[in-house]
Formats: C-alpha cells, structure tokens, sequence
C-alpha cells in the first residue's frame, strides 16, 4: 500500500475536531463545515512564530533564574529566594523528593525545553529526514511537560498570601516569577505554533523523488 | 464515495482510512504513534457525569480556604482567590493574571462549556453555537493547571510546615478530588460521539 499524506492528497483537516475537507476554490479564509475553525494545510507562519516566542523565552530564562522568585522579610532583615535557592533549601531540609521534583520541573524541564525546540526548528529549516518518528514523539512530550513549570509560580502565590504577619514575616513573590511566568507562557505557546507535521515533510519530499 | 471515511493524522499529516474501533479501544498513527481517536464506553454519559461532579467540586475549591497557618499566636488563612487577590496589591499584576488563569478561569471555562454542550445533547436537544464552544473546550484545555497548582500546594505546605503549624482546609481535599474529575472529563470526552449525537438529534 502507498502512504500518501492529506497535504498531498489535497486534502486539508480541522485542528480543532479533525474533520477532512477538500477546499475548493482560493486556499484562504477557509472555515471547518463542522466546528467553524481556520482551516489551514499547516500552521501560518509556524516556523517564524515559533522562532519569535523561543527568542523571547531565551531572553526571559536569564532574569527567570538570576532574581528573586521570592522576598521573605521579617524582624531580622529581608532574604532572598531564587529558583535554585528554593530547591536548595528543601534539598537541606530533608524533604529530597519534591527537592527533585522542583529541579526538575523549574531548572531541568524550561532549559530542555528551549533546546529541544530549537534543534525541532533547526532540523525542520535544514529539511532533516533523520530519525522523523522520534522528533514527532519529543514533540509530543514537549506539549505535555511544559505545563508543570508553573509549579513554581503556585509556591510563591500561596506563600504570598499566606505568610502576613506584618512585621514578623512576610513573603512577596519577587521579579524572577514575572519572568519566570512569562518562560513557561512563552514555550507553551511555542509549542503550539510548532507545526510537527513540518517534521515529515521532507521525509515525503524526499520519497517522491 | 461517502463510505470511505479518511482521518489525517494531527502529527504528522498522514492519511488513513477510519476504522470502526471496539470499545475501549484507541486507534494510533501507524507512522508517528500518535493518539487519533478513541471510543469510550457510554458515549457522553460518562464525560456528562464527570463534568457535573467537577463543577460542585470546582465552587467548592473556591469558596473555601486551601491552608490555614498558625504561627506565634498570628493565624492566616487563604483562599485560591485571597491569594490572586495578594499577588495583585502586592504589584505583581501579571503573576496574578497568571495565576488566575490557569487555575480558575480556564478550568472553570472547561467545565462551564462541557456542560453547555452536553447537558442539552443528554436532553435530545443541541445548544445554540455548539461550534464555538467546541473550539472553545479545545483552546482551554492545555492552559487548565489543576494538577500542577496541587503539586505547588504541596511544596508550598512543606516550607510552610518548617516555620508554622500548617491546618490543610476543605478547598485542599476539594482540589485533589478536581484534579482527577477534570482529567477523567477529558479523557473520556468522545469527540467523534459527540458529533455522531449532533447528528442523531438534528
């Protein structure tokens, strides 16, 4: 059996509930029949969208991990808190798991994250046919692990509103988590304009040669 | 013609015939692994179900306080909203915006919209811009955190529990109950079904 791609086939899907279509007519302003959803072969513009959000991302990661996330100030003066600090301080204070939780999701998964979308972008630009099934799969755990990055961002609210006892104590989330919350924002939305479909199309180009 | 139903795969573009699946059953990509669709048991039912019961839990969640914290005679308490309400007097606008979205707009607006489309489904009627709403379940999904706002919790309650006595309240055993009602609504919200039902009641 030949495999044939809808892109080839003429055929465009819905993203949205996965309905085929055959356009007819100007491949433009073209609504899915059944939920109303754009209806593009590929996302526009993904590789320039993407490489935008990603830049910024890579901007944003530096002030992410070099301020204060958090400010607890109390009779004896003011401390500091940034990301790493944080897991320090619950590495030492013995509760180790969510110590490795917390690298994990705040250090290891925004910096994978970032490099793993860009070499997406770079193999997807040189028109790569190396290893497509693996890259699509990296994709996919992209989507998916982006989200518990904010974990961070949860632990400075509630601490926030929790610790205010005037003089005594008091926390204030710092700048780190407004750039903090703007990386994890950022590579989310980068990983939803990506378009892996990009990912296969030069393994099809490739073939009909 | 009209028999041949085709599906392109979402990943990778591939095109396939749609083949009747048993129940339970997932039909994957066989060139990248993707999930393409599913068939659950009880069509909607079950998703209807979910829904209803995260909603109840979903008020609950809000209107009751997550952590109380008793230190040297101070007691403080919060609500999800007290501490959106915090980050925004305290300057951090776009914290609390962040924080406000992804944990109780968003997974409010999900369940809201489940219930629009399914209630009236379940009701043998079809509600007014069900296409809307459908993409809008599928925008709000990826930016609902529930289940990463509880693991936050939890690191936030073990630094907390080495300077004050933490008393974990209603709203914390509520959003651990959300977090599994809200990801059982989405995993078994069938979409194909739900088209099959706008035909059958149109």
């Amino acid at each position: 059996m030949t495999t044939m791609t809808a892109a080839q086939a003429g055929l465009m899907s819905c993203h949205a509930c996965g309905l085929l279509h055959r356009p007819v007519g100007p491949a433009h302003d073209l609504v899915c029949t059944r939920c109303g959803a754009a209806l593009h072969t590929r996302k526009p513009d993904s590789i320039k969208r993407t490489w935008a959000l990603l830049i910024a991302a890579y901007i944003l990661i530096i002030p992410a991990n070099l301020l204060p996330v958090m400010i607890s100030g109390s009779l004896f003066g003011s401390e500091t808190d940034t990301i790493m600090s944080g897991v320090v301080f619950l590495w030492i204070d013995g509760s180790w798991p969510l110590a490795v939780i917390l690298f994990i999701a705040s250090i290891a998964v925004p910096f994978s994250k970032l490099l793993a979308l860009t070499y997406l972008l770079v193999s997807v630009q040189r028109r790569s046919t190396l290893a497509p099934a693996q890259r699509t799969r990296l994709y996919r755990v992209l989507e998916f692990v982006g989200r518990w990055s904010m974990i961070d961002i949860y632990v400075a609210a509630l601490l926030t509103a929790l610790v205010q006892f005037g003089g005594l104590m008091s926390i204030r989330a710092g700048p780190g988590a407004i750039a903090f919350g703007a990386v994890v924002v950022l590579t989310m939305f980068a990983a939803e304009t990506f378009d892996p479909r990009l990912i296969w199309d030069p393994v099809e180009a490739s073939r009909g040669r | 013609m009209h028999a041949l139903r085709l599906h392109a795969c979402h990943d990778c573009d591939l095109l396939q015939r749609e083949v009747p699946l048993a129940l339970g059953g997932t039909a994957r990509c066989p060139r990248c692994g993707a999930v393409l669709y599913r068939r659950k048991a009880d069509g909607l039912d079950r998703t209807l179900a979910y829904s209803l019961g995260a909603a109840v839990l979903f008020l609950i969640a809000n209107a009751f306080p997550i952590v109380g914290l008793e230190a040297a005679g101070h007691h403080s308490s919060t609500t999800l909203f007290g501490a959106v309400r915090q980050l925004y007097d305290d300057d951090m606008t776009s914290v609390a915006g962040l924080v406000f979205t992804t944990t109780i707009l968003m997974p409010g607006l999900e369940i809201a919209a489940l219930l629009y489309l399914l209630l009236p489904l379940k009701l043998g009627r079809v509600p007014r811009g069900l296409p809307a709403v459908f993409r809008l379940v599928h925008a709000v999904r990826p930016w609902g955190m529930v289940e990463v706002f509880l693991l936050g919790t939890l690191v936030a309650l073990t630094k907390l529990a080495a300077l004050a006595s933490v008393v974990p309240g209603i709203a914390l055993w509520s959003f651990g109950a959300l977090m599994f009602l809200v990801a059982a609504a989405a995993a078994s919200f069938d979409t194909h079904a739900l088209w099959e039902r706008v035909e059958e009641v149109r």
